[in-house]
This record gives structure tokens, sequence and C-alpha cells, in this order.
């Protein structure tokens, strides 16, 4: 099953390596990560998904708990969250293509966010299945190059994750 | 306030920290930390020959004292060298903290002269590091090392230290604190009462019930806890490897180790069991056998202080995080409160059942009273092992090495105390034995010191023969002489046809009396059954010598019990070449 796990980690040298450390040492996988620091300066606010049976997603989540940077963790899915991914897409746009991308990234509620003669380059926002959804969409178009953040993700209403 | 260069601080507060001993090998990224030590500091510093040896030596030190071992190494090479020692210790959680130098702050990353990221190396065997980055941090980031290898389960500590951080003409106002806040680490302080309860409950309603008692009775002090709870409810307790010594093992309740190279009583209590206590153990793979078919029948209780040992191989019916002390006295108390208010007692007539059943196991191949051996006119490993205890008085402290010795000695050395037994279990290191017994003997001066050692665990750290000299540490060693890597032998006598694959030296061997002579030691050969225990005093009564017993052993000879493989369960073991259960 897919999880989303979201850490507050020390803002320390090296205390990213201990976490992706501990993935490949233990033989977990990661699907995305997205890590960036917080209001509080001593702390960054990792986000990752990974996919494990119950037992191992508890082995994963006790390991980490028991990083001494690890401050605090949740699993997201647990309960009612926001997840977004964000997505930056550049697509050759000439001839005919050029009003079709244009109209397919306005059904999806994308931005073309840069224009050149012969490219768009798109942003979209939306939880993963919906970014995977567009790039679907876009079969048809000429994919230059894809940018995705990996997945942020919050709990919905009076929870939070804070020390 | 005192005005302090950063080697002075280290210096200092490795002090301040009551540190016994360094053990440690210097090289120029340490060579300002080696000069405040040899001016300043009270602590002695033990000069190994390899850094290996420091960190097992240091590693001995803390299992035999349960303070943590302190180990000193200058960068590159030193750190790596280190490395095998720290991981030893991680795999056995043990407390220990590892002060390795780096190359000055402007030269890492270049490449420059001896420089190894020891951080990344290491950073998945220990329990966590520090890299040094302005030398004014130096006290704290020492207590917080210490702090964290000796508390929870503890485990190594890794602080790297750039040699501009401890230039001597740099100084800060040094001062040592007297505690740490870490906001991210906080270890369980008590078990959650409800589930120790619901665990006394389980435990009162047992019909078969087995304690299987890991290190982490020994590591959290709780042997003397654990006893009281045995005997209150007259329940059979069994050891790992690692927890040897935290049940008196010539106790009528011991069943003796379990595992691999368990006890046959001990393998099948635990198969045939009803509930299993688990405290201080982490379901080994030496010692679950497969896991699918372990103990089919047993609703397991699970103490531990660490979450992620729990339900990581098998699941746990009742986990309990905690230390084990304070989770033991709240067990014993409820247990106590349940037996008087609501007159709940162990169901003694199933209890007879099972240990008249256990007797039986007993009587039929138990170790110590169904011994197979004596077919041979050779020296046989497990008399070694008996004469060595006999002569002992059962009360010494026996590092050993790994391999069948290591194995013959657990099993027929009995240990009756924690901290006796010392040896590499989770990383099975060889080269283990010697230094870990330097360490021991440095810490217990006027204790007898045995190192169980193979003629090819003892080639990995023999070097330390003359650190044994320069710091007079009259250790004894016992080498079980089978001319072969008896293990590694005995896995190609029963799986692979007796193809000895590498497993023997041909003509290679040194003399090891003259070797060990060259050290200014003693060296004494034994080849016969007759005049074991008569050298095996002499050794002993040689209180300020180091002797080496070379002890031609039957090089035929097996370890049983060992749990038949793939695919079996606790209860299935051959008991010799041609007998399994
Ligand atoms: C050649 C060879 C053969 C072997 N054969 C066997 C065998 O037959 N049988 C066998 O048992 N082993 C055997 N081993 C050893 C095996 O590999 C493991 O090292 C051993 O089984 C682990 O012991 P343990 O479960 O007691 O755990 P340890 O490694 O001692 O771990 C201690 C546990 O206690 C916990 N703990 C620590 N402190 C506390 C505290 N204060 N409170 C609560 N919990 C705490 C820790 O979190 C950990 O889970 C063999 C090793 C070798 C090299
Ligand atoms: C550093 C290291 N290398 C390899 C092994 C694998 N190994 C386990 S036991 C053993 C043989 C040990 O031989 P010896 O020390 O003579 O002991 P014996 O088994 O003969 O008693 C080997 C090679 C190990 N445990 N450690
Ligand atoms: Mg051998």
């Amino acid at each position: 099953m897919r999880r989303i796990i979201s850490i507050l980690l020390e803002n320390e040298p090296g205390a990213l390596s201990r976490v992706i450390g501990l993935f490949s040492q233990r033989g977990y996988n990661i699907e995305t990560l997205n890590v960036a620091p917080t209001e509080d300066l001593t702390l960054s606010r990792l986000t990752l998904t990974t996919t494990g049976d119950d037992k191992t997603m508890e082995q994963i989540t006790k390991q980490l708990n028991k990083l001494v940077d690890v401050v605090k963790l949740v699993d997201l899915s647990e309960g009612a969250h926001i997840e977004r991914d964000l997505m930056l897409i550049k697509v050759r746009a000439s001839g005919t293509m050029r009003d079709e991308i244009k109209r397919t990234t306005d059904i999806f509620r994308g931005q073309i966010v840069d224009v050149g003669p012969n490219t768009y380059t798109i942003q979209l926002t939306g939880t993963g299945e919906k970014l995977d959804s567009f790039v679907a969409a876009m079969a048809e178009a000429d994919i230059l190059e894809v940018v995705r953040s990996g997945v942020a993700g919050i709990s919905r209403g009076e929870k939070v994750l804070r020390l | 306030m005192e005005l302090l260069s950063g080697g002075e601080m280290i210096a200092k507060a490795l002090e301040d920290e009551g540190v016994e001993y360094i053990f440690g090998y210097p090289g120029g990224a340490v060579l300002h930390i080696y000069d405040a030590l040899f001016k300043t500091c009270k602590v002695p510093h033990v000069l190994v020959r390899h850094e290996q040896a420091a960190t097992h030596a240091a590693d001995g030190y803390a299992r035999a004292t349960g303070k943590p071992g302190v180990v000193l190494v200058t960068s590159g090479p030193g750190a790596t060298n280190a490395i095998t020692g720290i991981a030893t210790a991680y795999m056995d959680s043990i407390p220990m903290v590892v002060l390795s130098g780096q190359v000055a702050t402007h030269l890492i990353g270049e490449d420059a002269f001896q420089e190894t990221d020891m951080v990344g190396i290491s950073r998945p065997i220990v329990k966590h590091s520090f890299m040094v980055r302005h030398a004014e941090d130096i006290p704290a980031t020492i207590k917080k090392a210490f702090h964290i290898a000796t508390t929870g389960r503890p485990g190594p500590v890794v602080i790297d230290i750039p040699k501009d951080c401890t230039r001597p003409d740099a100084k800060f106002e040094y001062h040592y604190p007297d505690n740490v806040k870490l906001r991210s680490y906080a270890p369980a302080q008590r078990g959650h009462t409800g589930q120790i309860r619901k665990a006394a409950k389980l435990l009162l309603s047992a019909k078969r019930p087995v304690i299987y008692a890991g290190g982490g009775v020994i590591l959290g002090e709780s042997s003397e806890l654990l006893t009281t709870l045995a005997r209150t409810l007259n329940y059979p307790v069994t050891n790992t490897l690692m927890g040897l010594g935290a049940y008196p093992a010539t106790d009528r309740q011991f069943l003796g180790m379990l595992g691999m190279h368990g006890f046959y009583e001990a393998n099948m209590a635990m198969h045939h069991s009803d509930v299993i206590l688990a405290v201080g153990a982490r379901f080994d793979d030496r010692v679950t056998n497969t896991v699918s078919r372990f103990c089919p029948g047993a609703k397991i209780i699970h103490i531990d202080i660490d979450p992620t040992s729990i339900s990581k191989t098998v699941a746990a019916d009742i986990p309990i995080v905690g230390p084990v002390q304070s989770v033991l006295e709240d067990l014993l108390d409820i247990i106590g409160s349940l037996q008087d208010k609501d007159a709940q007692q162990p169901d003694t007539g199933a209890l007879g059942r099972w240990w008249q059943q256990i007797e039986e196991w007993r009587a039929k191949h138990g170790l110590w009273t169904g011994r197979r051996y004596g077919e041979s006119d050779r020296i046989m490993p497990q008399q070694v092992i008996e004469s060595l205890y006999r002569v002992t008085g059962g009360d010494a402290y026996v590092t050993s090495d790994v391999g069948q010795h290591q194995m013959f000695a657990a099993q027929y050395y009995k240990f009756d105390k924690p901290r006796r037994w010392i040896n590499s279990g989770g990383l099975g290191t060889m080269g283990f034995g010697l230094p870990a017994a330097m360490g021991v003997k440095l810490a217990f001066p006027d204790m007898d010191v045995a190192c169980v050692t193979g003629e090819g665990s003892i080639q990995m750290n023999i070097q330390e023969l003359s650190t044994c000299k320069q710091y007079s540490t009259p250790i004894k060693i016992i080498n079980l002489r089978n001319n072969y890597l008896g293990m590694v032998k005995q896995w190609q006598d029963m799986q692979y046809e007796g193809r000895y694959a590498m497993s023997t030296y041909e003509d290679s061997l040194p003399d090891f009396i003259k070797l060990v002579e060259s050290y200014g030691h003693v060296g004494i050969q034994v080849t016969r059954l007759e005049e074991l225990d008569q050298r095996m005093e002499e050794a002993f009564a040689m209180k300020d010598r180091l002797v080496f017993l070379d002890i031609f052993i039957d090089p035929m000879e097996h370890v049983y019990p060992m749990h038949v493989a793939p695919n079996g369960a606790m209860k299935d073991m051959w008991l010799s070449k041609n007998e399994r259960t």
C-alpha cells in the first residue's frame, strides 16, 4: 500500500543522508521525496511516499523515529490529508498542437508559464494521479522534459505536525 | 572559567566524563589532541597495535563494566580500521564513543591527504554521529555523544573532529555541561501499565511457559529482577548467546542457550510452549530458525526498549516498549497483586507436567547430562572448556573469538553472573577475543580473564600480544587448536560433502609457542588429555604472565545440537553426526 510519511527533521548537515541511507540500507523503497526548510530555521520538513505491507510500514516508521535527527513523524495516509505534487513540463508546441495543448492545459487547470516560438512550459499542481493523467493526456504531443517536485502533504483540519 | 584549546577541551571533557581508559592510535589529524593528552590529561591512554583492536578493547571494557568504551583514532586509515569494531559494537548494542580525527575544515572534500568521509562510512553502523564544526562546540558534543551512547538501547557514537578545531593556539571558555537536552531523542522510561497488566494475566494463565531472555537484560542491569521473576513463577528460563549470565546457568530452572546451537531442552521447550516471555531479546535468525514455523502454539509477550526490535521478525501478541528494569519491576508488582487480590496463581498441575516433560528432554539429550563425546582419544574441545570452568571456579571473565570454540565456550562454561561472557554475537567478528580480553583485564586487573579462541581467529589481531606486554595485561589465551577454520569446515562437512574449500592452512601455521615467547609471554602446548587440567592450573597460577595455551583438540568434532535448515523449526536439530530429532 502507498503511504505518505511526513517528517520534521533537524536542519543539520547529514540529517537527510541518514533518512535516505536508512531506506537503501534496509531495502525499503522511496517513490518520491520532497525536502525544504520550514518557518522554524532549525527544522526541515520532509515528505516521502513509499509502498509496503503493514509490517514493512511499521518497521519503516519505527526505524525513522529511531533516527536522532528525526524530531517528529506522521503517516499522513492514516487520516484525511491534502497532497500536492508540482510539475513543470516542457512540450513541443507548433502547428495545430499549439491550440490542442493549450486546451488540455486549461481542462487540467494548468498554466503555461513560459512560451517559446516552438515550445510551451506548463505548470501543473495536484495529486500525483492528476499529474500522471495529464502526462497521459499529452501522449500525442512531443514531451521534451518533465520535472516533478514529489509529493508535499499536510493533514486536514486541526491536526498539525509541529513541535 | 578556563581557556582551553580544542584539543585540551577533549582531554578535559573525557576526564569530566569519568573516562577510565582511552584506547587509541595516533596520526597526523589527531596530533593536537595527543599533545593535549600528553600535557594535561589524567585519563590513561592504551596504545594498541591496530585501530580495530582499539575498538574491540574499548568494547570488551564496556561489556565487562557497563560503562562506555572510548576510542581515539586518526583520520583516513585510522578511521577505516576502526569500522569493524564499531560495527561489532553496534550489532550487540554496546555503548562506545569513537573520536576520529578529520582533515582540516578547509580541506574537506578535496581528497586531502588521509581524508575519508568517516561520518558517511560509519553512518549505517552507529547509533548517531557528529561532525564538529566549531571548536567551542566540543564539550557539548562530547556530552551528547556519551548521553546517546549510554541511554536507551546503547550503541556506538562517532565524533569526527577536523584538525583545525583542535589547534593549540585557539582558546575557548571551557564548560562541561551537566546534562543534555535533545528534543528528538527520548528513550522510553516506563512500559505501558495496561500492557504490563495484560502480560501478567497471560503469564499467570500459561500452562507451558518459557522465559526467553537476551542481551537486553544484561545491558539493562536486570539479572536479579529476572531471576526473582522466574523463581516467583517457577518458570523455565533460556538465554540467547548474548544473554548468557543474565540468569544463573547452574540454576535448576535454566534450560541453557537456545537457537541454532542451543540446548535440546531449550529449543524443545520453546517450540512446545504456549506462552513466551521475551525480555531484551530480538528474535535473531540464529535463534528462530524458519520464522513461519517458529513456536506455532505460543503467545508472545515482548519487552524491549527499542520499538524496532518488536515484531520485526516474529510478531508480538503483547508488545511492551520500555527499559527491562522498570518493566520487570512493574510486572512483578502486578503479578504480586493479582496473586494476592484475585488469587490468580500459576496452574501448578499444568506446570508440574511441563517441568516433567522438560526433565525428560533434559535427561534424553541434555548437554550436561548425556554427553556424547569421548569416543576419541584426542582432547575434545568441550573438555577444555570444562577444565577452564573447573580451574577458574566458574568465576572468570571469558572472551571469545568466532567459530566452533565460541559455541563450545557458550555451551560448556556455566555463566552464573552477567557481563562475564564477552563475545561478538551479532556481527560474529573473528579477531574480537584478544583485544576484548585486554580491555576486560584493564578494567578488572585482579580477576581471571580468559580468551577462548581458535588458531584462525587469533591471527586476526595477534599483534595485540605486544600491547599486552606494554600494559601488563596477563590474560590467558586458550587456543582450541583444530588446525581448521573449524566452523567453516563443519558446514562443509554437513552441506558440501566434506569439500574443504579454503578452510585449512596446509603447513603455514606459526609455532605459537615461539611466537608468544618472542613477545615476552609464556606459551604452553597441550596435546594429551591427562595433562589438560594440570596445564590449565599452571597457566592460571602465573598471575602476572600472559599465558598462551595451545591445546590440540580433535579436529573432526562438530558443534551440536545444530538447527536443521532450511525450513526447520526450533525443534528440528541435528544432535550428532547421524542423529536428528
Ligand atoms: C557462530 C555464531 C553462532 C551463533 N549461534 C547462536 C545461537 O545458537 N543462539 C543464539 O541465541 N545466538 C547465536 N548467535 C548470536 C546471534 O547472532 C545474535 O547475536 C543473538 O542471538 C542476539 O541476542 P539477543 O536476542 O539477546 O539480542 P542482543 O543483540 O543482545 O540485543 C539486545 C536487545 O535488547 C534490547 N535492549 C537493550 N537494552 C535494553 C534495556 N535496558 N531494556 C530493554 N531492552 C533492552 C535491545 O533493543 C535489543 O533488542 C550466534 C552467533 C555466531 C557468531
Ligand atoms: C572477520 C571474519 N571473517 C570470516 C568469518 C567467517 N568465519 C566464521 S567462523 C570461521 C572459522 C574460525 O576458525 P577458528 O578461529 O580456527 O575457530 P574454530 O571454528 O576452528 O574453532 C570463519 C572463517 C568471520 N566470522 N569473521
Ligand atoms: Mg580452528
